[in-house]
């Protein structure tokens, strides 16, 4: 029998008008504006962008003021819009070595052509909150000093030179056109194109916290952060009317190159081995993250032993997924009145099997001591 | 690439990356209106985003951004287009306008002289004073140098 059960439908759109009210908070405060929130809130914005899968600040600011600041939810709007929208197929591969630098570091060498330089870091403040910005405190301006000439080169070509570490990475399929994740089904074993992909958008929380286990043990891999940049670089597509590729416009990346210590194997000599870290914005954390799952999951390729969470690609692809996980975890929410009564039966019966076996064993103990 | 071609490919680039309410400024110190139609009206759709493994290896997707193109014809039947990241359609439009009337040599050197070279100037100037704003944080390293040598 299918009992078909209607209702709700009023409570259900009062609790989005209450939403809609809750959400704005108390009048007499003003509305957040959008450009408030990319100016102000430009972190927040990038990790909604990166894990969103999609780069437009102004989308990602929406869906921050919509989703009242929860990442996850905004992450989630962005991602259900961007469904909506016609491809016009993809870029050429922007190059991270012609970037404009907003901040170049690395931990593998002190004095490196193009020099360290701090940009606007989190770094050596001493996280003690500021009673300043209670109010509206003017800001300064920055500083400037005339920028070196020249190229800042690659930390990865600097060790390259000595021929001590690998090239820059192969996607494990040798065809030329990279897979999409978006457009087919993951399958396991994954290439590392798509790893990389999953990876990028994974959710940064879950990315942290397997890097950390990387290095707590699980998956041990004797890391250097060999360079971390982040700044803007150019987006070129080929446009069939015209026949030639354009610019179309910049986006700011973070790029982190990770450097392993690696023993080599029956394979490969012993040399520097590398993870790979590329997120939209500045998201310094989730491309180290990033970098650190990425060396993890090539265990396989590089005949190490699989031991631990980080290594099994199965595990962390399919998991690094908040807008997957969120909605797997939170269905449970959703009514499953019939599910429930058919356990509720199972379980009466259940109990009712076990203390007529109960009764049973009890008698036969009283007789036996009769 | 062809020298006109690069011309035209450098031009389309920087009215990408140029910001709406100061290209519309330029496009008024023309004062023209000129006629045209849209074979294709402005329209949003998205992007596959590469990058290459390791900085410089073999290709990978990355996430998508969202673009929006134009394609417009004058009544001289000059056809013009536009690209660019974002969701403007009057970018795009007017973009696609200023490709098509610089098919046309007078009003190119005329485009690029009001239109083209103040908004590249503006943009590098940002470009100038960011990369300077970076450079104020290099680390100077300097040695203590302590006991006796």
């Amino acid at each position: 029998m299918y009992v078909a059960v209607k209702g709700g439908e009023t409570a259900i759109n009062n609790a989005h008008k209450l939403l809609a009210d809750r959400r704005r908070g108390d009048r007499d405060v003003a509305a957040l504006t959008l450009s408030q929130i990319k100016e102000q809130l430009s972190l927040a914005v990038d990790r909604v962008m990166a894990e969103g899968s999609l780069y437009d600040r102004d989308l990602a600011a929406l869906s921050i003021k919509q989703a009242r600041g929860d990442i996850i939810e905004a992450v989630f709007l962005l991602r259900a819009y961007r469904t909506t929208l016609p491809r016009f197929g993809y870029s050429l591969p922007v190059d991270t070595g012609e970037m404009k630098i907003e901040r170049r570091i690395s931990a593998t060498y002190k004095d490196l052509p193009g020099g360290q330089m701090l940009g606007p870091t989190f770094d050596y403040t001493h996280r003690l909150l500021d009673p300043e910005l209670v109010e509206d405190e003017a800001a300064g301006e920055p500083e400037t000093r005339e920028p070196d000439a020249g190229h800042t080169q690659r930390v990865s070509y600097i060790l390259a030179n000595e021929g001590l570490i690998e090239g820059d990475g192969k996607n494990g399929h040798g065809a030329e056109v990279p897979g999409d994740i978006t457009r087919t089904p993951t399958e396991f074993p994954m290439n590392r194109d798509e790893r990389l992909q999953s990876l990028s958008r994974g959710d940064e929380g879950f990315l942290l916290s397997l890097a950390y286990s990387t290095q707590r043990g699980y998956a041990r891999s004797h890391p250097f952060v060999g360079e971390i940049r982040i700044g803007e670089v150019d987006v070129e597509i080929e446009v069939p009317e015209l026949g030639f590729s354009v610019p179309v416009g910049r986006v700011q990346v973070t790029e982190c190159q990770m450097v392993n210590q690696f023993q080599g194997s029956a394979k490969v000599p012993p040399q520097f081995t590398r993870g790979y870290g590329l997120v939209f914005g500045q998201l310094e954390r989730k491309a180290m993250a990033m970098s650190l799952c990425d060396r993890a999951l090539r265990a396989r390729e590089l005949g190490e032993d699989i031991v631990a969470p980080a290594q099994d690609e199965e595990f962390v692809i399919a998991h690094a997924d908040n807008v997957q996980a969120t909605g797997f975890v939170e269905h449970l929410k959703l009514p499953h009145y019939v599910d429930f009564q058919a356990e509720l039966g199972i379980v009466r019966q259940m109990r009712r099997e076990y203390a007529e076996r109960n009764d049973a064993v009890s008698e036969m103990i009283k007789e036996a001591a009769e | 690439m062809g020298d006109l071609q690069s011309i035209r490919r450098n031009r389309l680039a920087v009215l990408a990356m140029s910001d709406t309410s100061e290209l519309v400024k330029c496009w008024k110190t023309l004062g023209v209106d000129p006629e045209f139609t849209m074979p294709r009206a402005p329209q949003t759709g998205i992007v596959g985003l590469r990058g290459r493994i390791g900085g410089g290896g073999d290709a990978f997707n990355f996430g998508e951004a969202t673009v929006t193109r134009a394609t417009v014809k004058l009544a001289s039947g000059s056809i013009g287009h536009a690209y660019a990241l974002g969701r403007d359609h009057t970018k795009a439009k007017l973009s696609a306008i200023i490709d098509a009337l610089c098919l046309d040599d007078d009003w190119s050197a005329r485009i690029e002289d009001n239109i083209i070279t103040p908004l590249r100037n503006q943009i590098e100037s940002r470009d100038e004073r960011r990369a300077a704003e970076t450079a104020a944080t290099k680390v100077d390293f300097f040695t203590m140098v302590r006991g006796e040598d």
